[in-house]
């Protein structure tokens, strides 16, 4: 593995609800190196959107360490780019103006990244919308706007909840491959790509994407299984159909339900 | 036909369609009311028929520009006031909880005042004139931008909030790139509150103390019994107010067309 960008060392998290202390995350450890690709599944409410929250510095763990970049992060850290799980596009911007909005946030010269911004909407197919405000978009599109805007400043850390958790099959399909494309799997040294921690509810979409896929069980969220995706890059649609695609599939269902041997009667 | 003028008639028509009603209901109002007045023998002075109201407003000796000109200036002084001190006092109350809790429960103080019974003394600490009916406008209506100011910049989406943060925006970009913008609806729909108060306050004012506007017009009415005036002087108010509320209305669609059908 690359230098170490992530990690995660013993990283508890309990909630202060009203009702009294929810446990998200218990015992997390995990390290992710510069360049990785890792993908987060897990059941709904197991923590993984709590878990990047952490690692962004949005909310401090209650117990355990957490550093990125060989810093701890305690408050919330630069140069990341993030997809919330709900895109939170600013109903009063246009989406242009919303996919420009990190850089006028950063006190960066946001007329100079137009062209980008632009560039961003045309690959995630929303050529045409720039004018329109959110609500005149879908979810999906929405969403997409979303990830043109984590992407503006090239951010080299990339938190992803579920980018493409609103979109129909197809349009899923192609942004996997920008998305592999914009990490640079085809033209940059794993050295020189971005660091990726993804959240997915579809294992399919993990093992196509990641180098890693980390099963977490139900909350409080462990960590159940880490497995590594040793297939060949750049990863193609026919990857799909082959049979070290499904054992890998397999192996996460398994982690996944905790069950061995059992997937075929799921 | 071009499609453009086509679709300007649909609209007329959907209009007319929409509205006729109430033209037609309030023309029957005005010549049952005629009707009454000039066959019941209603006396002048009790209840003057629309006709002789309509005189007033054009043909009688009242010098309209000049009370209407003094009124006006009242009214929209009062609805600027508010408006400046409101959105001032909301976002210094939204900035600093020290600011909140000092200012909160005296402003709630001062708004249960029953800000009327302020005018008498309006008159003895600034005498006669155009600015303490202003101040008394003001006074009625810049509570509601005060609350509505505050709450629309405190109510935002805690996802909102995080995605400034992301960004490691400062405190007050995040301040004028998400909250400002997230109250603006807040805010203009308390401004509509705030111009049907700024002509209450004006006109009670002038009831109290004044030698010029409408209020002084229709005060004077009761020792002349000139009764078609006082309607004539209410006719020039509402005209003020709706034109004045119609603004903000405007305002609002214009500068948050994103929050449409929200008030
Ligand atoms: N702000 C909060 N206050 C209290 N409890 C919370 C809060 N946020 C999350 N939780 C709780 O923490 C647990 C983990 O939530 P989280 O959103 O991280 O799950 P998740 O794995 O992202 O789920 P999903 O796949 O449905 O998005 C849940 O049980 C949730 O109820
Ligand atoms: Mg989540």
């Amino acid at each position: 593995m690359n230098k170490e960008l992530i990690g995660l060392d013993r990283v508890g998290m309990t909630y202060e609800a009203a009702s009294g202390p929810v446990e998200a995350l218990a015992g997390i450890s995990l390290s992710v190196g510069a360049g990785e690709f890792v993908s987060l599944v897990g059941p709904s409410g197991c923590g993984k959107s709590t878990l990047l929250r952490i690692v962004a510095g949005l909310r401090p763990a209650t117990v355990g360490t957490v550093t990125v970049a060989g810093r701890a992060v305690r408050e919330p850290i630069p140069d990341i780019g993030m997809v919330f799980q709900a895109p939170i596009l600013l109903k009063w911007r246009s989406i242009l103006q919303n996919v420009l909005l990190p850089a006028e946030l950063a006190g960066k010269d946001a007329t100079a990244l137009q062209g980008r911004a632009q560039q961003l909407l045309d690959m995630a197919g929303l050529t045409g919308f720039g004018d329109k405000l959110p609500r005149e978009l879908s979810g999906g599109m929405q969403q997409r706007a979303a990830l043109c805007r984590a992407l503006l400043l090239d951010p080299p850390l990339l938190l992803m909840d579920e980018p493409f958790g609103a979109l129909d099959a197809m349009t899923r399909d192609d942004m996997a491959l920008e998305l592999l494309r914009i990490w640079g799997e085809r033209d940059l040294a794993q050295s020189a790509r971005k660091t990726v921690l993804f959240v997915t509810h579809s294992i399919g979409e993990a093992v196509f994407l990641s180098d890693r896929v980390v099963v977490m069980s139900p909350r409080p969220g462990r960590i159940a299984a880490d497995l590594r995706i040793d297939l060949p890059r750049p990863r193609t649609v026919e990857l799909r159909a082959s049979e070290a695609f499904g054992r890998l599939s397999l192996d996460i269902f398994r982690a996944l339900t905790g069950r061995v041997g059992a997937a075929g009667t799921a | 036909m071009c499609p453009n003028v086509r679709l300007r008639m649909m609209k007329f028509q959907s209009l007319l369609r929409q509205y006729w009603p109430t033209v037609a209901l309030f023309a029957f109002l005005l010549a049952s009311w005629q009707v009454a007045v000039s066959a019941g023998g209603i006396r002048e002075y009790l209840l003057p028929s629309p006709l002789a109201v309509w005189n007033a407003l054009w043909h009688g000796d009242t010098a309209w520009a000049q009370h209407l000109w003094v009124t006006t200036l009242e009214i929209v002084g009062a609805f600027f006031l508010a408006a400046g001190v409101g959105v001032a006092l909301g976002v210094a109350i939204a900035w600093s909880p020290l600011i909140a809790n000092a200012l909160v429960p005296f402003l709630v103080f001062v708004n249960t005042l029953p800000k009327v019974a302020i005018a008498p003394l309006f008159l003895i600490w600034m005498g006669y004139g155009i600015f303490p009916n202003m101040l008394m406008g003001a006074l009625i209506g810049f509570f509601p931008v005060v609350i509505n100011t505050a709450v629309g910049l405190s109510q935002v989406e805690a996802d909102m909030l995080d995605l400034g943060r992301v960004f490691n925006a400062p405190k007050w970009k995040i301040f004028v790139k998400i909250r400002i913008p997230n109250a603006l609806p807040y805010i203009l729909s308390a401004l509509k509150i705030t111009a049907t108060a700024a002509v209450v306050g004006a006109i009670v004012g002038e009831f109290v103390a004044s030698q010029r506007g409408l209020g002084y017009v229709i005060v004077t009415t009761q020792s002349s019994m000139n009764t078609s005036v006082a309607f004539a002087a209410l006719i020039w108010i509402s005209v003020v107010g709706l034109v004045l509320y119609g603004a903000v209305v405007l305002l609002a669609r214009l500068w948050a067309p994103w929050a449409e059908g929200i008030d």
